[in-house]
């Protein structure tokens, strides 16, 4: 203690980077990584006038080829470009004053850009020269008259299949922790349990649905439960190869400080294990996805996958193009959401592994 | 040495332990590590253990950190035999082996969490922290520290807990010159301030002259204690002064390095 300034005044401690690092570079993941060179300069007129011009031309594009729709089909369609192209050009003159809103389209005026023009091919190859056959290949203007139009019961769907996806997770991640544990801890729980999860845990959980139906009371209960054993087998296949793995050095240092089994467990082999759990959380998350909308389309009446199997029953692709938007929307929101409770969780790593 | 060993209790005394592990080539045969050791460290005493690599420091050293078993002998810590790992034995590796998902801060007190003490002995922490020179470095994850800086936070991890003995498995052998030395006073100067005995394994034959009490000199296949050497040089020891210089030249003689070379190095 009395040489305390000596030590801390010696090179080696000066050397590395601060930790406030860790906070601040925690904002901007991606778009630093690119921009660093210049983060504050001015944006370039190609990048600034990509989105707007993207709009007009698949504006242009539509309007060329929607003469011979009544224009109440294609009216929210148009608008929707003539927003797009108000708020871009509005973006574009409030960019010089605010730097985080440059950085931002920076990055995200190519990606923009691409799915506008994106859009304008599809109408081009639908509507345009009618190269698909209808009425399977709607145009974008008829997907978003659907989506607008029957925003209602797909809001409804959208629920139903959040609170059911919510449920059958949530069951089969603790249940997949607990019994991931259990095997990665335990010898005698690894013996009889590995070859149960060997044996079962790749049956496709759709492939229960037939018993699932005879031996639950309700659809939802069952979809539920089939969700569950679809996320289950994952995670605690990760969790249970996480734990096993945990460095020997770690138990046997913790061992030397005092720690017992319930150290061990808790505070070593499950954080260091933890980088695999979340391996395993998200690909049950997209197992859990497919054995949703399956089950949905089967056998409960409610929910996305009932409704695009409901709207194809009536021919109304539109509605089933409108429901595969939601669908996209509604699953990659849960994958980014994970993503985020996984940096949240794993700061610890950044720096030590690429994310 | 043995005199005092009987009286304090946070004396090592080990005697006539060996061990064997299953050959990696045919699992039914077993190959001698350690051949019938026998030593004792006095309470407060910084003994080094040196020899080529494979003789069985190692071993030794996982032994009396109870993380290993002996076949045979008798491993004692004062008077109590030494059966399972515990916190009155610290163990710091080469490897500082800090968990990567704690904050530098929470590597420190993580003894006291496994021992649940946490509470009572919070204010200690912050003492170790200085003790180690690392207070602005709480709030860090062990992957921003440098090699000398982690290995101060392994130290001070296992200093937290007051062990009677402090086994060092060549603490510093990964970290360059420059940054070893200042590390090696500062572990003289832990262990002047506090007294913990410590053992302290190493191939370092000037880390052994100048840190240590006694050295004992291994030789391998089987791992066996071939002599021990008191060091008589007064503190602080002077590396290049004439009497540290023949004592290296005395030990290089004993592990034939010196003249003919040894049969690891012909090969």
């Amino acid at each position: 203690m009395l040489q305390g300034e000596e030590v801390t005044g010696c090179p080696e401690v000066s050397r590395p980077a601060p930790p406030s690092h860790l906070t601040s570079g925690q904002t901007q993941p991606e778009s630093d990584a690119i921009h660093a060179v210049a983060p504050a300069s001015k944006l370039r007129w190609r990048t600034q006038l990509a989105v707007p011009i993207a709009a007009l031309l698949a504006l242009g594009v539509h309007l060329l080829f929607s003469k011979r729709v009544p224009p109440v089909e294609t009216h929210s369609y148009t608008l929707l470009f003539w927003e797009i192209l108000g708020v871009s050009i509005v973006l574009a003159i409030a960019q010089p004053f605010w730097t985080s809103l440059r950085r931002w389209m920076r990055h995200m005026c190519p990606i923009f850009t691409a799915a506008i023009l994106l859009l304008g091919v599809w109408d081009v190859i639908t509507l345009g020269f009618q190269l698909l056959p209808l009425p399977y290949f709607p145009g974008p203007a008829a997907v978003l008259r659907s989506l607008i139009n029957d925003r209602a019961l797909l809001l409804d769907s959208t629920w139903h299949s959040l609170v059911l996806l919510l449920s059958g997770y949530t069951l089969g991640v603790i249940a997949g922790l607990i019994s991931g544990i259990c095997i990665g801890w335990s010898t005698p729980v690894r013996y009889w349990g590995m070859p149960v999860l060997k044996v079962v845990g790749p049956i496709p959980a759709t492939a229960w649905i037939p018993l699932a139906m005879v031996v639950s009371p309700s659809a939802i209960v069952s979809a539920a439960g089939l969700i569950a054993l679809a996320v289950w087998f994952p995670v605690t296949m990760l969790t249970a190869s996480g734990i096993s793995n945990t460095r020997a050095s770690y138990l046997d240092v913790a061992r030397t400080l005092g720690a017992g089994r319930g150290y061990l467990i808790f505070r070593v082999a499950i954080p260091a294990a933890i980088p695999n759990i979340f391996i395993g959380l998200f690909m049950g998350l997209g197992a859990s996805f497919l054995t949703l909308v399956v089950a949905e389309s089967i056998g409960v009446k409610s929910g996305l996958g009932w409704y695009v199997s409901w709207a194809q029953g009536w021919a109304e692709y539109g509605k089933v193009f409108a429901a595969l938007v939601i669908m996209a929307a509604f699953f990659s929101t849960l994958m980014t959401l994970l993503f985020k409770v996984r940096d949240r969780v794993l700061v610890w790593q950044k720096g030590v592994i690429k994310w | 040495m043995v005199a005092l060993a009987e009286t304090e209790a946070s004396s090592l005394r080990i005697q006539q332990v060996s061990k064997s592990f299953p050959a990696p080539e045919d699992p039914l045969t077993r190959r001698p590590a350690l051949s019938n050791i026998s030593f004792s460290v006095a309470a407060g005493e910084l003994v080094s253990l040196i020899g080529p690599s494979g003789c069985g420091k190692s071993t030794l050293l996982r032994l009396l950190a109870g993380l290993d078993f002996a076949d045979a002998g008798e491993l004692l810590i004062g008077s109590e035999p030494i059966s399972d790992p515990s916190a009155e034995r610290g163990l710091v590796f080469q490897d500082p082996n800090l968990f990567p998902w704690l904050t530098v801060r929470r590597n420190i007190q993580a003894g006291l969490v496994a021992r649940g003490v946490l509470r009572e002995k919070r204010e200690e922490v912050n003492e170790f922290m200085r003790l180690v020179g690392l207070g602005s470095f709480a709030n860090a994850y062990p992957h921003h520290l440098s090699g000398g800086m982690a290995q101060r936070v392994a130290l001070a991890r296992a200093l937290i807990n007051h062990p009677k003995v402090l086994l060092l498995d060549e603490p510093l052998g990964a970290l360059d010159a420059f940054t070893r030395m200042r590390m090696q006073d500062e572990v003289l100067r832990l262990w002047q301030a506090r007294r913990t005995t410590m053992l302290l394994v190493t191939h370092d034959i000037d880390e052994a002259i100048y840190m240590s009490d006694h050295i004992m000199i291994m030789t391998p296949r089987p791992g066996r204690i071939d002599r021990t050497i008191s060091v008589a040089l007064d503190r602080p020891r002077q590396r290049s002064s004439p009497d540290f210089l023949r004592l290296r030249g005395d030990i290089l003689e004993f592990i034939h390095f010196a003249g003919n070379a040894s049969t690891e190095n012909k090969s």
